[in-house]
C-alpha cells in the first residue's frame, strides 16, 4: 500500500491544494458559527462532501430539521450517482477495497480516477490511495482550519464564513462558463444552459420570499422537482 | 439545537450521503438499463442545487439599511468577476472573502 501511496501522490497535488485550502476555510467557518473542532472532524471523516458540509454549517446554527437535512443532502449529494454509474465497471470489481472505493468517492477524486489507473500500478490499490490520500488532505484542512479558529480572537474571525458563499458563487460561475461554452459549440441549446440555475435560483428566492428565514429549502426543493419533471415532459427529453 | 440534535445531524447527512453513493452499486447490477430521466438530471441537479445554495447564503440580507445586503452583494460580484477574469477557485474565494470581511468593517 506504501508503494501505491508515493505512486498515487504526485496526481493528488492539486487536490491537496483545492482541499487543504478548502478544508481550513470550512474549519474556520464551522468555529466563527460557534461550532467545535470535533463536529467539524467528524463530518469530514463521516461525511467526506465539500459542498453538502459547508451548507450544513447553516442548518446545524438553526433549528433541529433532520427532514431539511435529508432532502439537502439527497440534492447536493445527488451527482454522486452518477460518478458511481460510471465508475461501477471498474469499482465492482475491486473486492475489499469496493467499500471504501464507493464512500470516498468525491468529485476532485471522481475527476483523477475516471481517467482510469497506470498500466505499471496495481489497479484497486492505485485508487484506493488516491482515494485515501484525497480524504487526509480534507480531514488535515479541517483540523489546521478548527484549530486556527481556536486561536484566533472571535471578531477577527467574523466575515470568514462568507467563504462558503463564495465557494457556491465560484460553482456557479464556472458551472455556467462551462455551459456557455458548450452553447458556443452547438452542443447544448441555449434554453439548457439557464435553465437549471435559474430554476433552483428562483424556487429559491420566492420560497425564502413567501416562507420566511427558517426552513424554506424543503419548499424550494419540492418546487425544483416539480420544475424539472415538467420541463423534461415539454422539452423534446420527453419520451 | 443541542449537540445531540446536532451529532443527530452529522449522523443522518452522512448516511444519506453514504446512500447515495452506494446506490448505483446496488441498483445496476448486472446489465440493467439507467433511465433515461435519470441520466439527463444528473447532468442537471448540479446546476440547480448550487443556485440554490448561493440564494440560501445570501438569505440573511436585510434591504432595510444598506450595510445589511451591500457587503454581501459586493462581495459575491467581486468573486464572480474574479472567477470569470482568471477561472482560480482559490483566487476568487480568497478576494470575495477578503471584500465582505473589509466591508463589513467598514460599515458597521
Amino acid at each position: 500500500m506504501w508503494n501505491s501511496m508515493k505512486k498515487a501522490f504526485p496526481v493528488t497535488l492539486p487536490v491537496l491544494a483545492g482541499y487543504m485550502f478548502l478544508g481550513i476555510a470550512f474549519g474556520v467557518a464551522m468555529k466563527a458559527r460557534g461550532l467545535g473542532m470535533g463536529l467539524s472532524i467528524s463530518m469530514s471523516v463521516l461525511i467526506y462532501g465539500g459542498s453538502f458540509q459547508f451548507a450544513m454549517i447553516e442548518l446545524l446554527t438553526q433549528a433541529f430539521a433532520p427532514l431539511t437535512i435529508t432532502f439537502m443532502a439527497c440534492l447536493i449529494q445527488a451527482r454522486h450517482l452518477f460518478y458511481g454509474i460510471s465508475m461501477l465497471q471498474t469499482y465492482r470489481q475491486a473486492g475489499l477495497y469496493t467499500p471504501y472505493l464507493v464512500f470516498a468517492l468525491t468529485d476532485e477524486t471522481y475527476s483523477i480516477v475516471c481517467s482510469g489507473a497506470p498500466k505499471e500500478t496495481e489497479a484497486f490499490r492505485w485508487y484506493t490511495a488516491v482515494s485515501f490520500l484525497d480524504q487526509c488532505y480534507w480531514v488535515l484542512g479541517t483540523f489546521l482550519g478548527a484549530l486556527v479558529g481556536q486561536f484566533l480572537p472571535m471578531h477577527l474571525l467574523e466575515g470568514m464564513d462568507f467563504s462558503m458563499t463564495a465557494l457556491f458563487a465560484t460553482i456557479v460561475t464556472e458551472q455556467t462558463l462551462t455551459s456557455l461554452a458548450e452553447w458556443k459549440a452547438g452542443r447544448m441549446p441555449f434554453s439548457e444552459v439557464l435553465f437549471s440555475p435559474a430554476l433552483g435560483g428562483c424556487c429559491t428566492l420566492i420560497s425564502r420570499i413567501v416562507i420566511g428565514r427558517e426552513n424554506f429549502l424543503l419548499m424550494s426543493m419540492m418546487m425544483m422537482t416539480v420544475g424539472f419533471a415538467v420541463y423534461y415532459r415539454k422539452g423534446e427529453h420527453g419520451a | 439545537m443541542t449537540d445531540g440534535q446536532r451529532i443527530l445531524c452529522v449522523l443522518t447527512g452522512a448516511l444519506v450521503t453514504l446512500v447515495i453513493r452506494a446506490l448505483p452499486f446496488v441498483v445496476f447490477r448486472g446489465e440493467r438499463r439507467i433511465p433515461a430521466f435519470i441520466t439527463w438530471l444528473g447532468g442537471q441537479l448540479p446546476h440547480a442545487a448550487m443556485a440554490m445554495l448561493l440564494v440560501y447564503c445570501m438569505k440573511d440580507m436585510d434591504f432595510s439599511h444598506p450595510s445589511g445586503a451591500f457587503p454581501m452583494l459586493l462581495g459575491t460580484l467581486v468573486t464572480v468577476l474574479v472567477h470569470v477574469r482568471f477561472r482560480q477557485t482559490m483566487c476568487s474565494i480568497v478576494s470575495g472573502t477578503a471584500t465582505y470581511m473589509l466591508m463589513i468593517r467598514l460599515m458597521p
